[in-house]
């Protein structure tokens, strides 16, 4: 029998999150058969979605536990999964998600995982890179064990067909599994309303320190108005109570990728940058010549912010009108 | 209530995270040290249930002696006892780390009792494994949800909510539970001067850190390829606007 690579399809009712497309791109790298799990009935009828990146099966799960996304319930799928179809690996995106049902199943086999890895060796030892400090750090790894439980990062791999596959069979795997895994099936949602978020937004005003208050940032959010962009923050101005976290820029806040990140009195400090540097462009501001935001940054203007970006919003409804 | 809160000492890097000679560790020479981020709102979210409902919030660290720190630090900001689980070596991946924690557990609750609720950080923020909370939950036959954006008590039940790409998800949690929280769920407090004294007076519970090494070895860290940039001085003050609008025409983006 071939080795098998089992990728686990992230999807939420049905829709496969972005990142599982990366992780079965990667999956190919591994030279092992590709098949995919899909957990719960929502997630039929993805078969002719998955065939192009190389799925050869994809096995799909039903049960009156899985009615919506729970990490127990799905943890436990997988570990039943592994049992029954002894991969070499498994593999899922290295999303919230990803990641914590990939736990959930380690536990269970009582195997390790590797998480957030963004390249694979397997020779006399199956090595990794995996990312740590949300990326401003990488680590070589190896993970001894039959089973390799893996994810991989986010935006490491891009999603990419495969050069030739034929169609994908679905065939159901019977799980059995108890009802009180039930006690951690999402309970209920909030739809996000739909708009620009930091996240998307082509342009975004990021405030640091430097800002100095929260009326402070009225003149960055002036700017921001002026280009329909948002603004964004670092964790000083959220430690201090000035915007709420939901804008904050870094490791532990949200990673942007706008064509421009204006980065106003915000000293670049490495947590900060893995969450600002897929920005096309940067325009530091900044009183200090030799921040590292700075030196880092395309662009930059050195003076006061509280000059500067009034300034540049002033030049801009100048030209304009 | 009784929760508990876990946490790790990691350095406080500044502009760039430099790496030991030998490849494996951080070198911390010149740097601080602080708990993970989301393992400071974790205790703030365990201080302000505790205010809520009343109880005892415990703060343990697996880790060297110096990480009694941390937990002292966790101690002035809203915690009632302090727990230090100290290792001997480095070799302290996520199962052997798992294992260890939840074994000091059973220990613990076999003297005072369960602890309704079990903090953990989403993930630790120099090693970013994102199993150890799970793996301890799983160990104790305990429900588990990472990620909370939010945390309250029902009757017998932890309400947590946490954000997904459609919005934002409920899950209630029969206690005893354990939670991984996210920073962003709460704005955590300064010390206070008489939280600094009652850290200084807590006495620190110590116990020997023990558990099987696991399949995850680390074998050398190193830097991601640096990007390089030129970067272009547009000029100086309130002047540079105008070279700032010339570059914004330029990419196209007014
Ligand atoms: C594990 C961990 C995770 C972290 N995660 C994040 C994260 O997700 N996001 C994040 O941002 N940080 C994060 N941090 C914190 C990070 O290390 C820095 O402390 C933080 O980014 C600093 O914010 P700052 O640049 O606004 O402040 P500072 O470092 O204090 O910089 C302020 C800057 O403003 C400039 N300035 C001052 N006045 C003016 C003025 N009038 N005009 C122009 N410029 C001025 C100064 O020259 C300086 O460069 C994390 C830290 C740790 C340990």
């Amino acid at each position: 029998m071939p080795a098998v690579t089992l990728v686990i399809i992230e999807h939420d009712r049905g829709a496969i999150s972005p990142a599982t497309f990366e992780a079965l791109t990667a999956a190919r790298s591994l030279g092992a058969d590709i098949q995919a799990l899909t957990i719960g009935a929502a997630a039929d009828r993805l078969a002719a979605e998955l065939a192009p990146y190389g799925v050869n099966i994809v096995h799909q799960v039903h049960d009156d536990v899985l009615s919506d996304y729970g990490p127990e319930a799905w943890g436990e799928v997988v570990a039943q999964a592994v049992r029954a179809l002894s991969p070499t690996f498994v593999l899922a995106a290295g999303t919230d998600r990803g990641n914590e049902v990939m736990a959930q199943a380690a536990a269970r086999l009582d195997l390790p995982f590797s998480a957030n890895c963004i390249e694979f060796r397997d020779g006399d030892k199956f090595e990794m890179t995996r990312i740590r400090w949300g990326g401003s750090l990488l680590e070589d790894a190896s993970l001894t064990a039959d089973i390799k439980l893996v994810t991989v990062a986010h935006h490491a791999v891009e999603a990419a067909f495969a050069d030739a596959h034929g169609p994908a069979d679905a065939i159901e795997l019977k799980v059995s599994l108890d009802a009180s895994l039930g006690r951690s099936i999402v309970k209920g949602r909030v739809e996000r309303e739909a708009g620009v978020t930091l996240s998307t937004s082509p342009i975004v005003v990021g405030g640091g320190r430097g800002v100095g208050s929260a009326d402070g940032f009225a003149s960055l959010e002036a700017l921001a108005n002026e280009l329909g962009g948002v603004v964004g923050c670092s964790r000083a101005v959220t430690n201090n109570g000035w915007r709420s976290h939901t804008a904050q820029v870094g490791q532990t806040g949200t990673r942007i990728a706008p064509d421009v990140y204006f980065a106003c009195g915000i000293s670049g400090a490495i947590q900060h940058w893995v969450g600002a540097m897929a920005s096309k462009n940067i325009i530091a501001i900044n009183t200090d010549k030799d921040a590292n935001m700075v030196t880092k940054a395309g662009y930059a203007v050195i003076g006061d912010l509280h000059q500067v970006v009034p300034a540049i919003t002033e030049e801009i409804r100048r030209r304009r009108s | 209530m009784k929760i508990l809160v876990c946490v790790k000492r990691v350095p406080a890097p500044g502009s760039k995270i430099n790496v030991t000679p030998d490849g494996r560790g951080v070198d911390a020479a010149n740097l601080g040290y602080t708990m993970s981020p989301h393992e400071e709102c974790a205790v703030e979210a365990a201080a302000q249930l505790i205010e809520q409902h009343g109880g005892e919030a415990t703060v343990l660290t697996l880790g060297a002696p110096e990480a009694v720190e941390q937990v002292r630090y966790g101690v002035s900001v809203g915690a009632q006892r302090a727990v230090l689980l100290a290792t001997t070596d480095d070799d302290w991946d996520p199962q052997r780390t798992a294992q260890a924690i939840a074994s000091a557990i059973d220990e613990l609750e076999s003297v005072d009792g369960t602890f309704d609720l079990i903090l953990f950080g989403n993930e630790s923020a120099d090693s970013g494994g994102f199993q150890v909370g799970i793996r301890v939950a799983h160990a104790l036959g305990r429900p588990m949800v990472n990620g909370a954006k939010g945390l309250s008590l029902g009757d017998r039940f932890a309400n947590v909510e946490r954000e997904a790409d459609a919005g934002r998800e409920t899950y209630s949690l029969p206690l005893p539970a354990v939670v991984g929280i996210k920073e962003g769920i709460n704005l955590p407090r300064y010390p206070t001067m008489k939280g600094r004294l009652a850290s200084k007076k807590v006495e620190i519970s110590t116990m020997q850190a023990s558990g099987e090494i696991g399949g995850l070895a680390k074998i050398t860290l190193r830097q991601p390829p640096e990007r390089k940039s030129e970067t272009i001085v547009l000029g100086n003050g309130p002047e540079a606007a105008s070279a700032v609008v010339d570059i914004l025409e330029e990419l196209g983006v007014l």
